[in-house]
């Protein structure tokens, strides 16, 4: 865990020695800003809570944590540092995970900034905090699924770009995969199990409760689950592409 | 020491090293040498665990790449071709991450960055940005974080590109002054490096040990020219 450790830091200082992480927060803090109050017509509803804000989490998330994963490994593989790293005293796991939680704890950083929305709907009413806590929970844990699909997709290319595009694109379908429109499709050539696991793989669905404040311990274990699948592909594809 | 025992390693139907046996002595510094392609660097990142053999197996200090990467990493220091670096980190914040992961006591880190500092001149380039150094400056920050844990095996893959003819004499110095309780593989294009630094020499060619003896027979082979026998042996094979 100790390598696990030092790997974080340099990671996380990595972020903000450029101006990229800067860039980053603002846009998520703009977007998300823009989206409650013009899209999801937070004045309008009358209501104390946060559901338009967090509504619209996932889809800001299917875009801003592919640009922050696409690099965690395609940029050590095009530059050559990961022979540096992975040929010091470290295991490939201890890489992984180092990076997945500064890129983790960075994204965390760009969300707790977003606590002026919890304070301007404690201000103008009486929301229910603890739907909002349950919430932020979900955000964290789907922002925390993202960012694994993403590093493991990264692992498969040197190509930033394509990391990126490829990491929308498998996050879209696990979005996706709960909705009448995926599993309409699913249906018409996969048994009726089948397509009820599809169902429940869906990033969507889990979300949704927890940001209506329904702590269940089955997505929580979804959200652990889908983190520890994808960086375990991620530990077998570093691995296995690392000399390439 | 370093001992090679009948390594192979293909990519896809490509055999790049072929049934490659060798070995390397405490204070021992052996000049890898070998065309473009020939498979030096593929050996290199074989004895550092980078990458696994096809068949085979390394020793590095009696530990196997295959069976204790993690003990075979931590008794090497390895500048891997191109001396890949975190350009957006400063070369003083670098050298600690290196020390922190090569498990350098809090105490000792000091010392351990100001002898690499001392060794590779690198005084003035502590605050900077190693995306900043000059290609010298970056090749002697990837030797300083190759040396400072005091390693008793190094691997310099091409130690001295892209510095100038200074800096060549500081660094080859430097290898001579910290080779005698080490074993050190260095690779290189520059023949006039093993005369200078090397006291044996192996050349591969097409993945093929086609030479293993000490340095001075090598010339004496080539009849006073490191060239002339490079050319001969590789072009042979």
């Amino acid at each position: 865990m100790k390598n696990v450790g030092i790997i974080f830091e340099r990671e996380f200082k990595s972020y903000f020695a450029t101006p990229i992480a800067y860039v980053f927060i603002v846009i998520f803090l703009i977007l998300s800003g823009a989206l409650t109050f013009y899209m999801g017509n937070f004045f309008e509803r009358e209501q104390a809570d946060l559901l338009p804000f967090f509504s619209f989490h996932p889809w800001l998330y299917l875009f801003l944590v592919p640009a922050v994963s696409m690099k965690l490994w395609a940029e050590e593989r095009k530059s050559g540092t990961i022979e540096l790293i992975l040929t010091l005293p470290i295991k490939t796991s201890e890489a992984v995970l180092g990076k997945f939680f500064a890129a983790w704890a960075f994204i965390s950083i760009s969300l707790l900034l977003t606590f002026p929305m919890w304070i301007t709907v404690n201000y103008l009413g009486n929301p229910d905090n603890g739907i909002i806590f349950s919430a932020y929970l979900g955000s964290l844990l789907m922002a925390g699924g993202f960012l694994a699909i993403g590093s493991c997709v990264s692992s498969f290319t040197q190509n930033q770009v394509i990391a990126f595009i490829l990491s929308v694109v498998v996050c879209f379908v696990f979005l996706m995969s709960g909705t009448n429109l995926v599993l309409d499709f699913f249906s018409m050539f996969l048994h009726q199990s089948l397509v009820d696991i599809i169902s429940s793989l869906s990033i969507l669905s889990h979300f949704s409760s927890l940001s209506k404040g329904i702590i269940d311990i089955r997505d929580l274990i979804y959200y652990v689950a889908l983190i520890l699948l994808w960086l375990y592909v991620n530990i077998e594809i570093v691995n296995i592409k690392k000399g390439e | 020491m370093i001992e090679i025992k009948e390594v192979s390693k293909k990519y896809d139907s490509q055999i790049v090293v072929n049934n490659l046996s060798l070995k390397v002595s405490k204070g021992e510094v052996l000049g890898f040498l070998g065309p473009n392609g020939a498979g030096k660097t593929t050996t290199m990142k074989m004895i550092t665990g980078f990458i696994n053999p096809n068949a085979g197996d390394i020793l590095v200090n009696n530990y196997s790449v295959l069976k204790n990467p993690l003990e075979v990493k931590k008794s090497i220091g390895y500048l891997p071709e191109g001396a890949p670096h975190y350009g957006e980190m400063k070369t003083g914040d670098f050298l600690k991450f290196i020390s922190k992961i090569r498990n350098i006591s809090k105490e000792k880190t000091n010392d351990a960055i100001n002898y690499v500092i001392e060794a590779l001149s690198l005084e003035t380039m502590l605050e900077k940005r190693i995306e900043h150094l000059s290609k010298g400056f970056k090749r002697r920050v990837g030797l300083a974080q190759a040396i400072i844990h005091n390693p008793n095996i190094l691997i310099l893959d091409e130690p001295t590109d892209g510095l100038d003819p200074n800096q060549k004499h500081e660094v080859r110095n430097l290898i001579k002054k910290i080779s005698k309780d080490k074993t050190i593989i260095i690779s290189t294009h520059i023949l006039e490096e093993v005369g200078a630094v090397c006291s044996n020499a192996s050349i591969i060619a097409n993945g093929n040990l086609v030479y293993h003896d000490s340095a001075v027979n090598l010339k004496k082979l080539g009849k006073g020219s490191y060239d002339e026998v490079f050319r001969k042996l590789t072009t042979e094979q």
